[in-house]
C-alpha cells in the first residue's frame, strides 16, 4: 500500500508540473550516461596508470615485427602497425566482396528455384535453405576448413584443371595474368561502359519523347565487345600467363610456385559465408517476387507486353524495391560475419589487429575501439548508400 | 516432311505407346546412372567417355519428352507433367535433381551408416572406411557437459530435467496456473539453475565457470541472454520512439552502435577491454561478462524488431488509448505492446535463433561450448582426424534446436493470428 501511495504521490506531483515531467527523465538519462562514462574513464585511467601504459595512438607508427600469411599489398615484419591494420582491413574487404558476389548469385538462383512450378526443384531449394540457415556459421566455416578442405590431396597428387590450375590441401593455385599495356585495355573498357550508359540515357529519352524503342541491349553488346578488341589490336596489348609449377622443396615436400595461390582459409571462409548468407538472400528474393501482385502481371500482359518485357519492366522494378533493403542488411551481416575469420586464422582485421597486434602491444582499449570503429564506419557507409538508393527507387507518391 | 516427323510430337491417340516408350527410356536412364553409382559399373562404356557421361541425361530427356502429353486424361500422368515435367527445361532440371540424388545418396549412406563404426572405446576400433562415430561416443559426456567434473554431472542433469518438466507442465495446467509457472520460469528458475550449477552453497562443491562447457553452456548462455535481451530491447524500442530528444538520440546511438559491430569484437571487448573499465581489484566472471555482451548485442537487434511492430500499429490505437485517459505506461502495456508483439513473432523468433547460432563464437574468448569442445576433442593426440564426424554431429544438434524453434514460432504465429 505504501509503495502505491508513494508512486501515485509522485505521479500527481509531476502532473502538476508538466515542464518538470518533460525534462526530468531526460536529465536523469544524461546524468546516468555521463556517470557511467565518467566512471569507466576514471577506472581505465587508474588501471592504465598502474600498468604504466599511456593512452595514445603513437604505437601505430612502431615496427610491427610480425608476418602476415596473406596480403594484398606489400607487407613484412619491418612495416608499422598502421600498415598491418591496412593489410587486415583489405583482407576483410576482399573476403566480403567475394562472399557478397557468390551469395548474391546462389541466393537469386535458390530464391527463384523456390518459386519454380517444378515440385522437385522447389523442394530441393527449400531443403537447401532449411539446412544451411539453421546451422551456426562458425560451425560451417570449421566444417569446410577442417573437414572438407583438409581432405584435398597433397601438392604432389593435386587435382588438376586442364593442367593450368591446381587444387591442393595447401590452397588453390591459378595462373597469374601478366599484361603488357594493360592501361590501354582498361581505358577502352571504361570508354565502352561510358558509351553504354550514354546509350541507355539516350534511348530512354527517345522512348519518352517518341515512343520508339532502341535495341539498347544489342548496341551495348556490340560496344562492349568491339571497343576493347579495337583497343587490344591497336594498342599492342598482350596477355601472358604464369602457370603454377610443382617444385620439390625437400625430398618429401612438394609445393607449387608461380601463379596466384589462394589460401585454403580464404576458400573456406568465402564458401561458408556465401552458402550461409545465400539462404537469407534467397528468402528475400522469394518474398520480393511473391510481393508483386498478380494483377500487375495480368495488366502488363493485357497491354501487350511480352513475357520478357513484363519481367523486365513491370515485375522486377517492383520486386527490387522489396528485395533490396533486406538484402543490404544481409550484405552488412556478411561483412560483419567475415570477422569469424579469426577462428580459422585467415588474416583479417580482427585476427591481425585485435589478435596479434593486441597481444604484442597490450593496448586493449585503443585497438578494440579502432577495430569496432572500423566496422561501425563500414556499416554506416553501406547503410547510408543503401538509404540513398532506396529513396531513389522508392515509389514517388503524389 | 512434317507428317513424317509427327512421331516426335507425342499425342493422345497413341497414349499407351508413348507412355510405354517414355517409361522405358526413363528407366534406361535411371538404370544407367544407378548401376554407375551403386555398383560402379558403366553400362555404356562402349561409347566415348564424353558421350557415355551424358547418356542417362539423354535417355531421361527422351523419356520425359515422350510422356509430355497435355490433357491426356490420365490423372497421374497429368499431375506428373504439371509438377515436374512442364516443358523441356523443367524436365532437364528434374532429371538433374534425380541424378544428383542417386549419385550422392549411396556415398552418404555408406559414410553415415554402412561403412561406419558405432561402438568401441578407441580410435583403433574404427576399421570401416566410413564415419567413426566412436569418436562422438567416447567424447559424448565432454561434448554435453564440458569439463564439468564427472561425479557432479547429476547437477546439470537435474537442472535441465527440472526445466523440461516445468516447461512441459506449463503446457498442460489450466491457464490460471500457467501464469504462475511462467513467472517461476522467468524470475525464479534462472537463479536456481545458476546456484545449482556453480555450487558453493547448500553443501554443494563450488565449480568455477571455466570448467563449464559443452551443450549445457550453450543452453545456459542462450537462456540468460534471451531472458534479458527481450526487456532491454523493449525499453530501447520505446526509447527510440520517445518524443524526448535526449532519450531518443541516446537509444538510437546505443542501438546503431551494437548493430554496427560484429559480435566477435564485442566479445573481445568484454574479455580484454572491459576489465580495464572496472575498479582495480574487482573481478567479474568471464562468463558473466560474455553473457552481458551477448545480451546487449542481441537487445539492439531485438529493439529494431520491436520497433517494426510498434510502427506497424495504426495511429488510431494510440489515439484511442490516450482518449481513454491512459498514461504512457498503461497505454503501452495494455494496448500497444500486446498487439505489436503478436505481429512480430517471426522477427522475435529470428533474433532468438540468431542468438543461439551466435553462441559458438564464445570460443574466441576461451569458453568452450559444443563447437569449442569438438575443437578440443579433435586436437587430442589420440583422436586426430575426426573433425568431420564432430562437426556433422554438432551441426545436427544445432539444426535440431534451431529447426524446432522456428517450427514452434510458426505455430505461435498461427495461434495468435487475428484478422484485422
Amino acid at each position: 500500500m505504501k509503495i502505491t501511495n508513494l508512486t501515485s504521490g509522485i505521479e500527481s506531483f509531476l502532473d502538476d508540473r508538466p515542464k518538470l515531467k518533460k525534462y526530468l527523465p531526460q536529465a536523469l538519462t544524461i546524468f546516468f550516461i555521463i556517470f557511467v562514462l565518467g566512471y569507466f574513464t576514471f577506472n581505465a585511467q587508474v588501471n592504465m596508470g598502474n600498468r604504466g601504459i599511456v593512452f595514445g595512438f603513437g604505437f601505430l607508427q612502431q615496427e610491427a615485427s610480425f608476418d602476415i600469411q596473406f596480403s594484398l599489398i606489400d607487407y613484412d615484419g619491418s612495416y608499422s602497425y598502421g600498415r598491418a591494420y591496412l593489410v587486415g582491413l583489405l583482407n576483410t574487404i576482399l573476403v566480403a566482396v567475394i562472399g557478397i558476389f557468390f551469395a548474391t548469385i546462389i541466393g537469386i538462383v535458390i530464391g527463384i528455384s523456390r518459386l519454380s512450378p517444378n515440385y522437385l526443384i522447389s523442394k530441393f531449394a527449400e531443403i537447401y535453405v532449411e539446412i544451411f540457415r539453421n546451422i551456426p556459421l562458425l560451425l560451417q566455416i570449421f566444417f569446410w576448413y577442417f573437414a572438407a578442405l583438409r581432405a584435398l590431396p597433397l601438392p604432389k597428387e593435386a587435382i588438376s584443371f586442364f593442367d593450368i590450375s591446381y587444387l591442393t590441401v595447401k590452397g588453390w593455385f591459378i595462373p597469374k595474368f601478366i599484361w603488357t599495356n594493360f592501361s590501354i585495355l582498361f581505358y577502352s573498357i571504361i570508354i565502352s561502359i561510358a558509351a553504354i550508359i550514354f546509350t541507355f540515357i539516350f534511348a530512354k529519352k527517345k522512348q519518352e519523347e517518341t515512343g520508339k524503342r532502341i535495341p539498347v541491349f544489342l548496341i551495348s553488346l556490340v560496344l562492349i565487345i568491339t571497343l576493347p578488341l579495337l583497343g587490344v589490336s591497336l594498342g599492342n596489348v598482350t596477355l601472358d600467363f604464369e602457370y603454377p609449377t610443382l617444385i620439390q622443396q625437400t625430398t618429401t615436400i612438394f609445393n607449387f610456385t608461380g601463379g596466384v595461390g589462394i589460401i585454403p582459409e580464404l576458400i573456406a571462409l568465402a564458401l561458408a559465408l556465401s552458402i550461409y548468407t545465400a539462404t537469407f538472400i534467397a528468402e528475400c528474393v522469394r518474398a520480393g517476387i511473391m510481393g508483386v501482385g498478380k494483377g500487375q502481371k495480368e495488366a502488363a500482359a493485357s497491354i501487350g507486353l511480352t513475357a520478357g518485357q513484363t519481367l523486365r519492366l513491370v515485375v522486377m522494378p517492383q520486386a527490387l524495391r522489396i528485395i533490396i533493403p533486406p538484402t543490404t542488411n544481409q550484405y552488412l551481416n556478411l561483412t560483419k560475419n567475415s570477422s569469424l575469420a579469426a577462428a580459422i586464422a585467415y588474416p583479417d582485421l580482427v585476427l591481425v589487429f585485435a589478435g596479434t597486434a593486441m597481444m604484442q602491444t597490450g593496448r586493449a582499449i585503443e585497438i578494440v575501439s579502432i577495430t569496432m570503429l572500423t566496422y561501425l564506419s563500414l556499416s554506416i557507409l553501406i547503410s547510408m548508400f543503401m538509404n540513398w538508393y532506396n529513396k531513389k527507387i522508392a515509389i514517388k507518391e503524389k | 516432311m512434317i507428317e513424317k516427323l509427327i512421331f516426335l510430337k507425342p499425342n493422345k491417340e497413341k497414349l499407351n505407346l508413348y507412355m510405354f516408350l517414355g517409361a522405358l527410356f526413363f528407366a534406361l536412364g535411371i538404370y544407367d546412372i544407378t548401376s554407375n553409382s551403386f555398383f560402379d559399373k558403366n553400362v555404356t562404356s562402349f561409347l566415348p567417355t564424353a558421350l557415355s557421361f551424358f547418356t542417362p541425361l539423354f535417355f531421361g530427356f527422351l523419356g520425359f519428352h515422350l510422356i509430355r502429353i497435355e490433357y491426356s486424361g490420365n490423372k497421374i500422368l497429368d499431375s506428373l507433367n504439371k509438377n515436374i515435367n512442364l516443358n523441356w527445361f523443367n524436365g532437364i532440371l528434374t532429371l538433374l535433381v534425380i541424378f544428383i540424388l542417386i549419385k550422392m545418396i549411396p556415398g552418404l549412406l555408406n559414410w553415415i551408416f554402412f561403412e561406419a563404426n558405432f561402438s568401441g572405446t578407441s580410435k583403433e576400433e574404427c576399421t570401416g572406411s566410413g564415419a567413426c562415430w566412436v569418436f562422438i561416443n567416447v567424447w559424448f559426456e565432454r561434448l554435453m557437459y564440458g569439463l564439468y567434473p564427472n561425479e557432479q554431472i547429476w547437477r546439470i542433469n537435474i537442472a535441465f530435467i527440472a526445466l523440461i518438466f516445468t516447461v512441459g507442465a506449463a503446457f498442460f495446467v489450466s491457464p490460471k496456473n500457467k501464469k504462475y509457472i511462467i513467472i517461476f520460469l522467468l524470475f525464479v528458475f534462472p537463479f536456481i539453475l545458476i546456484s545449482l550449477l556453480s555450487g558453493g552453497n547448500f553443501g554443494l562443491e563450488k565449480i568455477p565457470t571455466n570448467e563449464w562447457g559443452g551443450l549445457a553452456l550453450t543452453f545456459i548462455i542462450s537462456i540468460f541472454a534471451i531472458l534479458f535481451c527481450f526487456p532491454i530491447g523493449m525499453f530501447l524500442a520505446l526509447g527510440r520512439r520517445s518524443s524526448a530528444p535526449v532519450i531518443r538520440y541516446s537509444s538510437i546511438g546505443f542501438i546503431e552502435f551494437w548493430r554496427g559491430v560484429p559480435l566477435i569484437t564485442v566479445l573481445f571487448m568484454a574479455s580484454v577491454m572491459f576489465p580495464m573499465f572496472l575498479p582495480d581489484g574487482t573481478f567479474l566472471d568471464k562468463l558473466i561478462r560474455v553473457i552481458i555482451a551477448i545480451t546487449l548485442f542481441e537487445a539492439a537487434y531485438m529493439a529494431e524488431v520491436i520497433r517494426g511492430g510498434l510502427q506497424a500499429l495504426p495511429r488510431g490505437q494510440y489515439d484511442a488509448g490516450k482518449s481513454l485517459g491512459m498514461s504512457y505506461w498503461k497505454l503501452h502495456i495494455l494496448v500497444i505492446l500486446p498487439q505489436a508483439l503478436k505481429l512480430i513473432i517471426p522477427g522475435i523468433a529470428n533474433t532468438f535463433l540468431a542468438l543461439v547460432k551466435d553462441t559458438p563464437l564464445i570460443l574466441v574468448v576461451g569458453l568452450l561450448e559444443l563447437v569449442g569442445m569438438i575443437d578440443m576433442a579433435k586436437t587430442n593426440p589420440d583422436w586426430l582426424g575426426f573433425a568431420a564426424e564432430g562437426y556433422v554431429f554438432a551441426g545436427l544438434v544445432f539444426w535440431i534446436i534451431c529447426y524446432a524453434m522456428s517450427r514452434y514460432s510458426q505455430n505461435l504465429e498461427r495461434k495468435y493470428k487475428t484478422d484485422r
